[in-house]
């Protein structure tokens, strides 16, 4: 791990513009370093998804990013803005440089599609010159990778579990080795099982391919443990960042010390509240 | 006052393919007993069996074999009885996007158990009924709130809608799906706390299944774990979270998040000789004690927890 950055966000403010404007994302800055994970928690509405599409450019109307900039740092150390970018420029920077593991993965596969055409899609798309064979064997590699038979090439996805449908997903956002994948609650429609095997699997991928990750949930039991770096989103706006110990040991915001009583722990005691929070000023989040 | 008994609940399902079919054990062999005011939780990863338990209590399901009682008597499963028995045990689904219907009003939802369990007579005691049932699960306005649709409440929201309408028909046991895990983490306890207002106000039997094993530790007295049908542990809350002793219930402890301790390593022998455990080949009678014992099915002749063991060993930390 380097000191460098590979992703900068620095006051990033995103709009929606319909008849009554929201400001869903409020000048968030945060920096991604490389290999690291870093995880992003608030609950739902809190704009911690929309902050995820603006870093892919995703974001559709009504949806604005009207200030900030997100800077992204090329392997050879050149930067980049990526809210520039544009046309084929930012067809060729997604999924090579970021990729994305949608939420609900579970039905982000194309039901009517073998597995083998929608990760070879991926090599199709991207123009990687690869010929119908190669493409095969790098889907089958794709698929070990993350723990499947390669046999399940040949299958729909109405075939596989949800836990490996995920694993699918994840395969296909590693497959041209990018150095970020944006991971938008991966795990939040699975068993607890399924969930530990896939965020060992995560693990073990980084250390293997060595991309960052930014990684998105609710939860966030989940994301001290499995994360380097932690930000608390709260109405659009980061109340609070710092290292997965600083979080749990001294939360400085008082967000951040009511969503760490929110979850009972397993084997500790920790006092709960169970009440809703209400922010300083009086707003009621509901 | 009641108390729902299941008794060596089973339930076979047909799967095509092959010379005869196979048999696929859902449930095989439960036995449960959830007193009044007491939560009880069934843990256990998809597929081991707790929502066809759910669908057996309610009566959605037929059990294949074993019986349901409720304070010791079985309720006849004719027309009458199951409209009896389901005025009596009443269920909250898990997802509460998809159990409420899109296309009519929250009164709509809480008015129809109200009118079919004959709870209210009249227009001004319906009114009334709605408004104490509104107020039991918070939900205000509860004028304005009635008239709403579901799309236009949050999720918690509808799951307290969810929640009052399974308490319309005044019942004595609750049986929770899942209740909150489409819900926020957020708003996951306050949903959890008014279940157990709900419990201690009204003195129901709550079963509140779940696969969130924190929860299951703080909202409930005793914990019974499944998996592929069978029950594989119980005991008391507290004992059966920190001293799991089946390797699969010390997987499942494993795997849930816990930031606050130290990483857990499944160790089958850990507990295995603690003196307050039985580990046995079948299950423990229900009786007068069972709530207090600290139950384990033997794994030895169980190549599944063997394979389970296998591969855990060559990705856990030595400890």
């Amino acid at each position: 791990m380097s000191n460098q950055t590979l992703l900068s966000i620095s006051g990033l403010t995103v709009d929606y513009e319909s008849v009554s404007p929201v400001r869903a994302v409020n000048g968030v800055s945060l920096d991604i370093h490389p290999g690291e994970i870093f995880g992003l928690a608030g609950e739902s509405g809190c704009g911690k998804s929309t902050l995820a599409y603006a870093v892919t450019q995703l974001l559709q109307p009504p949806a604005v990013i009207s200030a900030g900039s997100i800077e992204w740092t090329n392997a050879d150390g050149s930067a980049l803005d990526i809210l520039k970018l544009g046309g084929s420029a930012l067809r060729d920077f997604r999924w090579k440089e970021i990729s994305m593991v949608f939420q609900g993965a579970m039905n982000a596969l194309n039901p009517v599609t073998r597995i083998e055409s929608q990760i070879s899609d991926v090599f199709l798309d991207h123009d990687s010159g690869l010929s119908r064979k190669e493409r095969r064997a790098a889907s089958a590699s794709l698929l070990q990778a993350v723990g499947i038979d390669p046999q399940r090439l040949r299958s729909y996805p109405h075939e596989l579990s949800g836990g490996m449908r995920q694993r699918v997903m994840i395969a296909m956002a590693l497959a041209l080795r990018p150095r970020l994948i944006v991971m938008d609650e991966p795990t939040t429609a699975l068993d607890v099982v399924v969930q530990r095997s896939i965020l060992e699997e995560i693990d073990r991928l980084r250390d293997e391919f060595g991309f960052a990750v930014l990684f998105i949930t609710h939860d966030l039991g989940l994301l001290l443990e499995i994360s380097d770096q932690v930000g608390i989103m709260l109405e659009g706006s980061l109340v609070e960042q710092g290292t997965s110990r600083q979080l749990q040991d001294a939360p400085q915001h008082d967000y951040t010390q009511h969503l760490l009583r929110s979850f009972p722990s397993l084997r500790g005691d920790v006092p709960l509240t169970g009440r809703r929070y209400q922010a300083a000023k009086g707003t009621a989040l509901s | 006052m009641t108390t729902l008994e299941a008794l060596g609940l089973r339930k076979n399902y047909t799967v095509r393919g092959g010379l005869l079919g196979t048999t696929l054990k859902a449930v095989d062999d439960v036995s449960l007993v959830v007193r009044p005011g007491e939560t009880v939780a069934l843990v256990g990863e998809s597929g081991s069996g707790k929502s066809t338990i759910a669908k057996m209590l309610i009566r959605l399901v037929e059990p294949t074999s074993g019986s349901i009682l409720l304070d010791g008597q079985e309720i006849p499963s004719n027309r009458k009885g199951t409209r009896t028995y389901r005025s009596r045990v009443q269920m909250v689904f898990q997802d509460p996007f998809s159990s409420l219907n899109p296309a009519v009003t929250i009164r709509y939802h809480l008015s129809r158990p109200l009118r079919i369990h004959g709870i209210v007579k009249n227009k001004q005691e319906e009114e009334a009924e709605l408004l104490r049932l509104m107020d039991s699960v918070n939900l205000a306005p509860a004028a304005a709130i009635l008239d709403k649709y579901p799309h236009e409440l949050s999720g918690g929201q509808r799951q307290r809608v969810a929640i009052a309408r399974a308490l319309a028909p005044r019942p004595e046991v609750l049986v929770a799906d899942e209740p909150v895990s489409m819900l926020d983490v957020s708003i996951r306890l306050e949903i959890l706390q008014l279940l157990n207002e709900l419990k201690l106000e009204r003195n129901l039997a709550v079963l509140y299944i779940t696969h969130d094993l924190a929860t299951a530790r703080h909202f409930s007295s005793q914990i019974v774990v499944m998996r592929t049908g069978r029950v594989v542990e119980r005991g008391p809350s507290d004992e059966v979270i920190l001293k799991p002793v089946h390797p699969y219930t010390q997987l499942l402890v494993r795997a849930a998040p816990d930031p606050h301790s130290e990483a857990f390593v499944v160790d089958p022998d850990r507990y295995r000789n603690s003196p307050d455990v039985t580990i046995s080949p079948n299950d423990p009678v229900v009786g007068a004690d069972v709530a207090s014992t600290h139950w384990a099915r033997s794994w030895d002749d169980d190549p599944a927890v063997t394979r389970m063991l296998e591969s855990l060993a060559n990705s856990q930390p030595v400890s």
